[in-house]
Parts: structure tokens; C-alpha cells; sequence
């Protein structure tokens, strides 16, 4: 191959370098209104009364809307495709409020000073109501998070709202308790997560204007710009034929942009006053007002024979989506069905539990989307099991871990197409030193060090759901447009799907123009989440490349008079295999386009894919723990990853180091902590510290490929995989280094020292 | 009131508050590459050069500027581009939302430091949070670019 | 959003002191923290004409204009030089080097915050600030009087043989302080000073005498047991109370056996 495989850098890497002006908050009119949005100080209460008339007066105020002003039609804000399994449980603005930052009044005015001195203004009464903040209380607690009867759901996703349970799932193929009954060990162990912060470096942010049609047009920092023309659709009520929504460069996401979160604020006033408006979320808005990682308590038991394999494992789950429940439903499924599949000489499996709501900011998608939380708990239980057996945890997932061309209880007969997991540890025991450093060794001066470890799997896409479109057009002079849907946030998707697009060609990459994210012109795509973009939009541009690639050879046969068996293609030119005849790609379009021809060729293909191949990677952590502090240094990490044929190296390896620093966070930094009264209290980057560059110590990636048979050149994914492995890899070299099962994110020196001081080491 | 203060080698003449942060005034004024990520002081994303030396442009009042000299990356270009280039190849500029920050930092240090070692570029540059590349990409790009590898 | 109605700019202290005593007026300082809260200040005095920008070694002193920042702490020669660095040392990983070039040395110290890693290493040294109307005066004496308006002009240091070290425990690096400790010796006269407790930096002086009367192994131990006992500790999000006594303990006997290695 050519171009793929190929560490090519990014088409829009340089100006977004440099700091040229092509991100949301850069493309705004010069006059759009600024809108700001007056949130609830309380965690539930009614709007008793709110007075706006003074705040209107105001000089330069535009317009001021609360709940008496919205359409009464409930909506989802979730980027899922449609019938999302998501609650249709929002409203633009609601007279009730469930959590500290709800919406209460939408100002819309000049500038931004008028409109904070505007808000001040607004004269609101709250009947306040108790709260439940506790996820573990939530369930059957007499404070109902939606009482409102209009709440509508696509289908059954096990809700019982009175309950506040948004989903009720059960995952169960043979008896898991007889089978436990039956084994010669069982450990138990439950694990919390943390409602991790996306902490993308662009806040949400969104304008709008009517265009000169008077179709509203909405310019937003997200991944999902289908989705979100259909929330705007169905939210104000309008067709949506008459919405255009275009994602320009972006920020980050990470997930959290799969949410629609901040559109329909700017999209409603420029309804209401024709103006352009726009919308720019502040770190603290960020934070406490936007969504973040589900909160998880998973509950698994693990039985095993003697000869050391795992015969039956049980996950309970309790999922806490806040105060909306976008991807309550299938961010818990995700916490099952990316673990369970990995340990395949099970003869019983159970996945079950409830996601409920509580009064807090509502949990979305982040990177990892269940699988993260879920690895967590089935990681730390199979170390768990590992010392039981006495086993070394590398042997004990080299014998139980599923191989290629292997099913699964919950694969329903399916067969694993691709997989170099266990090579994978293999490389991350020799990389880290697994041998000489496990379990741990003393350091001096009261340090020890020590080595942890565990895998995880994602998917490549939601299968027979996520469906994406590609077109690819030969233009007059030559060059091609690729048009897709795909939402790069910096991933470098963009990127990658023209060097698929070109290696399928023949071209360089210079003559590929790429189109994306823009809902007028691209063809359909879900957006960049799920890890879909390399493995579904990638299949699609690649089929639509070859269809072009057959269109250009049998009209380059027909200019040439000759059959199209007769004829070959080099990306320069279609000649006869006889060599007596040639016709350029330029002189083609040509002809094609302006000339005689009268056919501007254009390659388009559809792909959903009936699996989704999971990427896999093995982590290794190495920490140094003060025995007396309790502090823990990160040493070193190796990731090993199978994400099937790397498309990119550089932009994969970047992948790798950005996810799994990310995981780090997530084990040990971030921390999420809200007031009694339901204020988050962790609402800044200096209160919930990312890490920074003084965190990290050296992190090592490899990459072993597989080839997937139904993947774009034989990749995967590799977006999300690489978040899951860090939280359970470095508890472990925890516990391996002072004896201390830190169960609950993040692990914090004074967790690690109080049970140290616990267990009276 | 009026701040007269130069901007990329031209002498710039701006009406801004008293209270106005110099990253609104230089946003205003045209300086696009300049962005506030957070609201506590805490991620650089707004660095730019006051008389040479980076600061953080969200936590200095506009009229401290007065008789000063900016610097930002779009005074910096052809240097900034040179780096870019380099970080760009090793796949470290994804998102570049922090990019433009980053970038002056890493130009400051240049001038300021002679060989760092890895230990005192990652202090140089700890208060340039990122949250797509992990950093090693990063490290990897100035390494290069300094000519120590 | 904090709001100010107008800026003076004064070329004289005595004109910057009678702007602030004279109604709504507030000295700024680096404002680093300015835009976290919504002060609504009536008139801003900018110290900016008044030069205090400096680092000034005299014959006795080690003078720190109020407006130097924590980047001219870091960087210069002479802090390097003195006290085994404690200075320096206090401040080089506070956020990063822009937030450090802007932050103050007076507004710091005048604010009193808790969690300042300046205050405790400072307070480990012979040093005096000098406040325009109250005068000179020993810096913790400073930080237990009320505050009563006033601009504080500069910081002195004795300029002596104390050897002094900071300790300090975080999370993140970039995070604030869980707990830091600075503890100094000059002719066997030891100070032990805790701080982000999270309250204020404070001299533990019982502990500090106790040392001062003989060093030897297990007075280290029961000395850092000592400091821990006498100071009070407090619960917020980086750690709770008991921890932060725990810490006590490590970090102040690891200081004090870090100074006994550099004498």
C-alpha cells in the first residue's frame, strides 16, 4: 500500500497550528446576539414565578425566553441514531428543574456584559423540592426525578420512572449461580467509577442565522450535526428540510459532543428574532451544565476451576445518568457486552442492573462509553482471582482470553474475526519488564515499585445500526471531492479517509478535496462516536472510491473505443493492457465533464456492518509507591493494541497516548465531587485536575496488527479502546506494591495511605 | 479608555474597559488565535508574549499593556510554522484548540533556555494543558525542533 | 464578572495609600485571580509608576519588591543563592511559567491565602514585610493581625546563614498543595512552619523549640509527632484532616533530615 499505513500528517494540521481562525467562535457575524442562559441554583425545584419585564427593559436586550415561550414538546438531546433508545425527557425549557444548572431563562442581547447585567434582572421563585443525589438511594426514592406524564420513549428500555429507573437490562445465556456453585474459586469484588469530565479544550459552543432562503442555518462545535438538526427539528418544530447544521474545525470532544447540548439556545432566539446568535459555553458551563461519564457501581463475581479457567462471571450494575437519560440505556448495555466476550471459556455469563435517574448534571457519552467502567470492574476482579489461583495474571488471561475465530457466550454463534490480543501481551510482558518487575520490588527509602495489568476490548461501530455514506466525484479538472459525514474533532479523520479514498484511486493525497460535516451537502453519516468513522464511514468511502474507480475505467474504455476488459488503471491513466492506447485522468474529467462525455462520474456506497470488531489492548503499568505518603508515581505504561491494520500510525499512536492519558486521569487525578445540596464542587481546572505534563511519566505503544476481513484495508477502530485500560492496570500495580485494593476512582495517595494504615502496614 | 500598545511589531491604538482582560481586547482587535479555555488561570491556551516574556493573556488587565509590547503567533508566523510542521508530523497537533498557546511557549523557551533536558521542558511547558495527545507527541515535537534528539 | 469603575495610577505610595483609605479604592495586584469572582471595585490603584518590581540584594537584606512575581522569584540569582533556594524552590511549580509571571510576591503575602507554598517557605526565614502605614513588621506577626487597609510595599529577608527546605504533598502537579512544610536552621536554631493545612502557613513552635534543644534520630520522630499535635488541620476536597496530620509528620521529618544532609 501506497498511502494508507502511510504516518501522513494531517490536511489541517498546520492552520490549526498556527492559530488561523477556523474553529465555531471564529466564523460568527460580527452582530450576532450573544446568548446566555440563567440557570437553576437548585438541584429540583419548580419555577413558581419569573419575571423577565425588568430585565427586557434593558438597553441592547433582544430578547428573554423561559418556559412559558418553548413549544411543550419533549425531546432527546442525544446523538443516537434514529429511534434513539434514548427518553424523549427534555424540554428547551421546562417549568421544573432537576439540577443545579437546568435551564431556566434563555437572554439573548448585544453583547455579553448586557446580558449578564440582564440576567441579573430576572426575578425567578423557586418551590424547591428535595433531591436525590445518591445514585445508590435513587432507585424507589420518594422524590421523582420525571414526574411528567408526556416523557416518551421509541421502546422499551426498561424504564419505571415513578422508580426514577430509566433501563432495566438483563444479559443472562446459562445459570450463573449454579455455575459459581460449581467452581473451585469464587472472588468477589465491587467497583465504583467516577463521573469523569470530558474536559475538551474548545467549550460548546453555537451560532445560527437565517440564511438567505430563510432556512435557519446552525454552525456548532459537535460530532453529531444529523442528530443535532434532528433534535432542532423536532424540538422547534420545524421541518427539517428548513435546518442546515455544519460542523467546522472543532476542539476536542471526546464524547461530549455527541450530545446536542448547546444549538438549540441561539437556534430558538434566531427563530424568535431573525437574528444571527450565538452561544459560547464557559469552562464552569462546561462542566457543570453539559454531561460527563455515567458513575457506575459494578458488582462481579468471577468463578473459576482448578485448572484456572473462568466458568462463570456475573456483573451487577448501577448506572447514575443524572438528571436526562440521552445514553442512559446503551451506555450501561456497552458495560456488558464489551467485557463479557472477552473471557470465553465461560459456561455461564450475567449482565444486569438499572440505570436511574438522580438530580444532578446529566451523564452522556464519553470515550469509552460503558466499556470503561466495565473493564474497571472485570480487571480488577480477574487480578483479583489471578492471586487467588496464585496464577500470574498474564497466564491467567492467556488461558481464558477469547482468540480469533473463537465465539462467546454472548456472540450468539458469531465467530471473532480478527485478534492478536494475546500476542499483544506477550510484546506488553516483554516491553515493561513483566517478568523481572511482577509483582514488585523494593526501591529504598520507603519506595516501592510495582507492576499492575489488564485488557479490555470496544467495538468498531454499533452494529446494523450505525450507517454511514461516502461519495467521491471526479471533478473537470481532475481532482477528486470526497464528501462525507464524519465529524474529525481533531482525530484526523478527515485525514484518514482521504488516504483510503486515494490508496483506492491511485492518487496522492493532493488530489483528494475533502467535504465533510455539513448536513446540506454531506451524504448521511451518524458522526464521529461509537469508533465508527476508520471501520463504517472508512467502508463506505472505500466502496464508493471503487465504484468510481470502475466508473472511470469503463468510460475511459468507452473514450478509447475499446471494451472495458481491455483497459487498466494506474491513477494517472486509463490505457488498453495492449499499450497502444491512453487516455489521462485529467483529459477524462475533461471530456467527461465539460466535453462530449456529458457524465460527471461520482463513486457513492452506504455501509452498516451486521458486527463490530473489537479492538483490543493489553496495559502495563508501572508505579513507584512512598510507603509513607501514599503517593504514586506512574513510571512508565505500555499499551499493546490491535485496532486491526493501523491506517495511520503517527495519528493512531496519538490515539493511544492521548487515550490512555485520559485513563490515567481518570485513575488517579480526577475527581468529582458535588456539595450536599447538589453543587458540583469540582466545576474548574482547578478544582478537577486533567493530568498535566509533570503526571505522566514514559508511555510506551505497540501495535500488533490483525487483519479484519470486514474492515476498510483490514482496520478496526482505535478512538475509544484506549481509555479502558489505565484505572484497572494501575490499581493493580497499587495493590501489587503495598497490599491496598483501591476499588473506587481515582486512587488518591490518602486512599492508598488509609488502607494501608488500615490493614496496619 | 485608549491603550496604545504594539502588536506584532505595529502600533495599535484600541478603546477598551478598564476592567477588560487583554485576551478580549487582543480577540476584538482581531488576534483570532487567541482562545480562553477555562476560567481559573490554569490552561494557557491564551499565552501570548508581553514584551518577550509569556504570559497569560485572560489574567492580565488590557490597560497593563499600555506602552507595551504583544506578541502573538500571528507575529510568529514563519517560526510558528516551522515548529508546526514538525509537530504535525508526529500526528501532536489533532484537535489544536491548545496548539497556538503551546506554540508560544515552546518558541519562548527557545529563546530562554539552552539544551533543556527533557525534566525542564516539560517544566517549561506544564502550564500548556492538552487533552487530545497525551503530551508524549508534544515532547517527541520539541525535541526535534531544538535539535536534541 | 468583576467590574471596575476607574484606574489610578499613582507616582507616589503616599498618593496610593490616600486613594485607598479615601473610599471604594482596592490596590491590585498580578489580578491572576481578578476574573474568578465579581468584585465590583470602585477605584483600581495600579501600583505599576511605583517601581516595586525588584529583587534587591543590601548589606543585611534581601529586599522583594511587592510587585515581583513568582517567575523573578524562581529565576533569581540571588533567592538561588540564599537559604539553600527555599524560595525558588516554594514557587518553580506553581502552574506553569505564565502564571507565574504574572502572580505577585506582595499580593500573595497581603492576601494570606492557605494554600500558599510562598508564605510557608518565607516564614521559614527571618522575614519582615513592610506595609506603607503599619511599617516594618515580623511577617507572622502580619499574619495574625487583622487586616486594616494598607498596601504592603516589600519583603525583607535577613540576609543570613539559614539553610532551609520546602516539602510539600500533591495530587496532580499542577494541583495546590495538600499539605507543604518548610523547615529551616541557622546555629541550631531550627523553625518548623506547616502550611495548606489548608489553613494558613503557621511556625510550630513548640515543635521548633523542642528540636532547637538537640537533634538526634528520635527527636526528629518525636518532634514532626509534636508539630503534628500542636497545629490544627482541616477537611476540604484535596484531603481530609487526619491525613493531613498524618502528612504532617512525613513531611516535616523528611524536611528536617534534608536540611541536616545540607549543612
Amino acid at each position: 500500500m501506497n498511502i494508507v499505513g502511510k504516518g501522513i500528517s494531517k490536511v489541517d494540521g498546520i492552520a490549526i497550528a498556527t492559530g488561523k481562525p477556523v474553529y465555531t467562535d471564529d466564523l460568527v457575524m460580527s452582530n450576532a446576539l450573544v446568548v446566555k442562559i440563567l440557570r437553576s441554583p437548585y438541584a429540583f425545584a419548580r419555577i413558581k414565578s419569573i419575571d423577565i419585564s425588568k430585565a427586557e427593559k434593558l438597553e441592547g436586550v433582544e430578547c428573554i425566553l423561559t418556559y412559558k415561550d418553548v413549544p411543550n414538546i419533549r425531546f432527546t438531546s442525544a446523538g443516537q441514531s434514529y429511534p434513539e433508545p434514548s427518553p424523549y425527557d427534555r424540554l428547551i425549557l421546562d417549568e421544573i428543574v432537576r439540577y443545579v444548572g437546568d435551564e431556566v431563562a434563555v437572554i439573548a442581547a448585544v453583547d455579553e456584559k448586557t446580558a449578564l447585567k440582564a440576567m441579573k434582572l430576572i426575578k425567578a421563585e423557586y418551590e424547591i423540592f428535595e433531591p436525590v443525589l445518591n445514585f445508590e438511594e435513587a432507585e424507589g426514592h420518594k422524590t421523582i426525578v420525571h414526574p411528567e406524564e408526556d416523557l416518551h420513549c421509541n421502546f422499551d428500555i426498561g424504564m419505571k420512572k415513578d422508580k426514577n429507573i430509566v433501563s432495566s437490562q438483563k444479559v443472562e445465556i446459562g445459570d450463573v449461580e449454579e455455575e459459581l456453585k460449581k467452581c473451585h474459586v469464587v472472588v468477589e469484588e465491587t467497583c465504583y467509577t467516577q463521573a469523569q469530565a470530558h474536559a475538551m479544550m474548545e467549550t460548546y459552543r453555537a451560532f445560527s442565522y437565517l440564511d438567505h432562503t430563510g432556512r435557519l442555518v446552525v454552525v456548532s462545535s459537535t460530532q453529531i450535526p444529523f442528530h443535532v438538526r434532528r433534535k432542532l427539528s423536532r424540538a422547534l418544530q420545524l421541518p427539517s428540510g428548513k435546518i442546515r447544521v455544519i460542523k467546522p474545525r472543532i476542539g476536542g470532544g471526546f464524547g461530549g459532543k455527541q450530545t446536542a447540548v448547546a444549538e438549540i439556545f441561539p437556534a430558538i432566539v434566531t427563530l424568535k428574532t431573525g437574528m444571527p446568535a450565538k452561544i459560547v459555553y464557559e469552562r464552569k458551563e462546561t462542566f457543570y451544565c453539559s454531561n460527563s461519564r455515567h458513575a457506575m457501581r459494578l458488582k462481579v463475581r468471577l468463578g473459576a476451576d482448578r485448572e484456572g479457567y473462568i466458568r462463570a462471571i456475573d456483573i451487577q450494575g448501577l448506572s447514575d445518568t443524572g438528571a436526562y437519560g440521552e445514553h442512559a440505556s446503551t451506555v450501561f448495555a456497552v458495560a456488558g457486552s464489551k467485557t463479557l466476550p472477552l473471557y470465553n471459556k465461560t459456561k455461564a455469563v450475567r449482565f444486569m442492573g438499572n440505570v436511574v435517574y438522580t438530580n444532578k448534571m446529566p451523564a452522556g457519552a464519553l470515550r469509552g462509553y460503558g466499556a470503561t467502567q466495565g473493564t474497571f470492574a472485570l480487571e480488577s476482579a480477574v487480578n483479583k482471582l489471578a492471586e487467588e489461583l496464585k496464577m500470574d495474571p498474564a497466564e491467567i488471561r492467556l488461558k481464558n482470553l477469547i482468540k480469533e475465530g473463537e465465539t462467546c457466550l454472548t456472540f450468539d454463534g458469531n465467530l471473532l474475526g480478527s485478534s492478536s490480543l494475546h500476542s499483544c501481551i506477550e510484546k506488553g510482558k516483554a516491553l515493561i519488564g513483566w517478568n523481572e518487575k511482577y509483582p514488585r520490588r523494593e526501591a529504598g527509602s520507603n519506595k516501592v515499585r510495582a507492576v499492575g495489568m489488564a485488557v479490555t476490548m470496544q467495538g468498531s461501530g454499533i452494529a446494523g445500526i450505525d450507517t454511514a455514506s461516502a461519495e467521491v466525484r471526479l471533478n473537470d479538472d481532475g481532482n477528486f471531492t470526497l464528501l462525507i459525514g464524519a465529524t474529525d474533532m481533531g482525530t484526523g479523520c478527515d485525514t484518514i479517509l482521504a488516504q483510503m479514498a486515494a490508496e483506492v484511486l491511485e492518487v496522492s493525497m493532493e488530489s483528494i478535496i475533502v467535504n465533510a460535516a455539513d448536513t446540506d451537502v454531506s451524504p448521511y453519516d451518524p458522526g464521529s462516536y461509537a469508533s465508527s468513522t476508520t471501520y463504517v464511514t472508512g467502508m463506505a468511502v472505500v466502496n464508493a472510491a471503487e465504484e468510481l474507480k470502475k466508473q472511470i475505467m469503463r468510460n475511459g474504455a468507452r473514450l478509447l473505443e475499446v471494451s472495458p476488459e481491455e483497459v487498466e488503471y494506474d491513477g494517472k491513466n486509463v490505457r488498453t493492457i495492449e499499450g497502444d492506447k491512453a487516455i489521462s485522468l485529467e483529459k477524462l474529467a475533461e471530456l467527461l465533464v465539460l466535453g462530449a462525455g456529458k457524465l460527471q462520474l461520482v463513486g457513492n456506497a452506504t455501509y452498516a456492518s451486521p458486527v463490530s470488531p473489537p479492538p483490543f489492548v493489553a496495559g502495563f503499568a508501572e508505579v513507584e509507591v512512598d510507603k509513607e505518603t501514599g503517593k504514586v508515581e506512574l513510571l512508565d505504561y505500555v499499551a499493546v493494541v490491535d485496532c486491526g491494520t493501523v491506517i495511520n500510525p503517527n495519528l493512531a499512536r496519538i490515539q493511544v497516548e492521548g487515550g490512555i492519558v485520559q485513563g490515567i486521569g481518570m485513575a488517579m487525578f480526577e475527581d468529582v465531587r458535588y456539595d450536599e445540596r447538589g453543587n458540583l464542587q469540582t466545576n474548574s481546572f482547578m478544582q478537577y485536575k486533567i493530568p498535566c505534563r509533570k503526571d505522566i511519566g514514559n508511555i510506551t505503544v505497540a501495535f500488533e496488527e490483525s487483519f479484519e476481513p470486514t474492515g476498510p484495508f483490514g482496520a478496526k477502530s482505535i478512538g475509544e479502546v484506549v481509555i479502558n485500560t489505565p484505572s484497572p492496570a494501575i490499581a493493580h500495580a497499587v495493590y501489587n506494591a503495598v497490599g491496598v485494593r483501591i476499588t473506587s476512582l481515582p486512587v488518591t495517595p490518602e486512599k492508598v495511605f488509609m488502607g494501608m494504615r488500615k490493614a496496619g502496614v | 479608555m485608549q491603550i496604545e500598545f504594539a502588536v506584532n511589531d505595529k502600533k495599535v491604538t484600541v478603546e477598551a474597559g478598564i476592567d477588560e482582560l487583554l485576551a478580549d481586547t487582543l480577540r476584538d482587535y482581531g488576534m483570532l488565535s487567541i482562545r480562553k479555555g477555562c476560567d481559573t488561570s490554569c490552561c494557557g491556551l491564551c499565552t501570548v508574549w508581553l514584551d518577550g516574556k509569556p504570559i497569560l493573556s485572560c489574567s492580565v488587565l488590557s490597560f497593563r499593556a499600555n506602552g507595551k509590547s504583544i506578541t502573538t503567533i500571528e507575529g510568529v508566523q514563519r517560526e510558528a510554522e516551522e515548529f508546526a510542521k514538525i509537530l504535525a508530523a508526529e500526528g501532536a497537533d489533532q484537535c489544536g484548540f491548545c496548539s497556538p498557546g503551546f506554540i508560544m511557549t515552546v518558541l519562548a523557551m527557545k529563546n530562554e533556555l539552552k539544551n533543556p533536558s527533557d525534566e525542564e521542558i516539560r517544566h517549561y511547558l506544564t502550564g500548556n494543558l492538552c487533552r487530545c495527545t497525551g503530551y508524549m507527541g508534544h515532547l517527541r515535537a520539541v525535541k526535534k525542533y531544538l535539535g536534541v534528539v | 464578572m468583576f467590574t471596575i469603575l476607574d484606574l489610578v495610577q499613582p507616582d507616589t505610595i503616599e498618593e496610593a495609600y490616600r486613594v485607598l483609605t479615601g473610599g471604594n479604592g482596592t490596590i491590585l495586584g498580578g489580578c491572576a485571580f481578578l476574573r474568578l469572582g465579581s468584585q465590583k471595585i470602585g477605584a483600581a490603584i495600579d501600583l505599576s509608576k511605583l517601581n516595586l518590581n525588584y529583587i534587591k540584594e543590601q548589606d543585611d537584606y534581601i529586599e522583594i519588591g511587592a510587585m515581583a512575581t513568582f517567575r523573578d522569584i524562581e529565576t533569581s540569582p540571588i533567592l538561588n543563592l540564599y537559604f539553600n533556594g527555599v524560595l525558588p524552590k516554594s514557587v518553580g511549580n506553581i502552574i506553569g511559567v505564565q502564571f507565574r509571571s504574572i502572580v505577585t510576591a506582595g499580593a500573595t503575602v497581603y492576601s494570606k491565602y492557605g494554600f500558599s507554598d510562598l508564605i510557608t517557605a518565607l516564614l521559614s526565614l527571618d522575614t519582615e514585610v513592610e506595609l506603607h502605614n503599619g511599617g516594618r513588621m515580623p511577617l507572622d506577626v502580619f499574619l495574625n493581625k487583622s487586616n486594616e487597609k494598607d498596601i504592603l510595599t516589600g519583603i525583607f529577608i535577613k540576609k543570613n546563614k539559614r539553610m532551609a527546605v520546602y516539602q510539600n504533598l500533591r495530587n496532580s502537579a499542577s494541583d495546590y498543595a495538600i499539605l507543604n512544610v518548610a523547615v529551616s536552621n541557622i546555629n541550631d536554631q531550627w523553625l518548623i512552619v506547616v502550611g495548606a493545612r489548608p489553613q494558613r502557613a503557621e511556625i510550630a513552635q513548640k515543635a521548633s523549640e523542642a528540636l532547637s534543644k538537640g537533634v538526634n534520630i528520635e527527636n526528629i520522630e518525636h518532634v514532626s509527632n509534636m508539630a503534628a499535635e500542636e497545629l490544627s488541620f482541616g477537611t476540604n476536597l484535596r484531603g481530609s484532616a487526619e491525613y493531613r496530620k498524618a502528612m504532617c509528620r512525613v513531611l516535616v521529618k523528611r524536611a528536617i533530615t534534608e536540611v541536616l544532609q545540607c549543612r
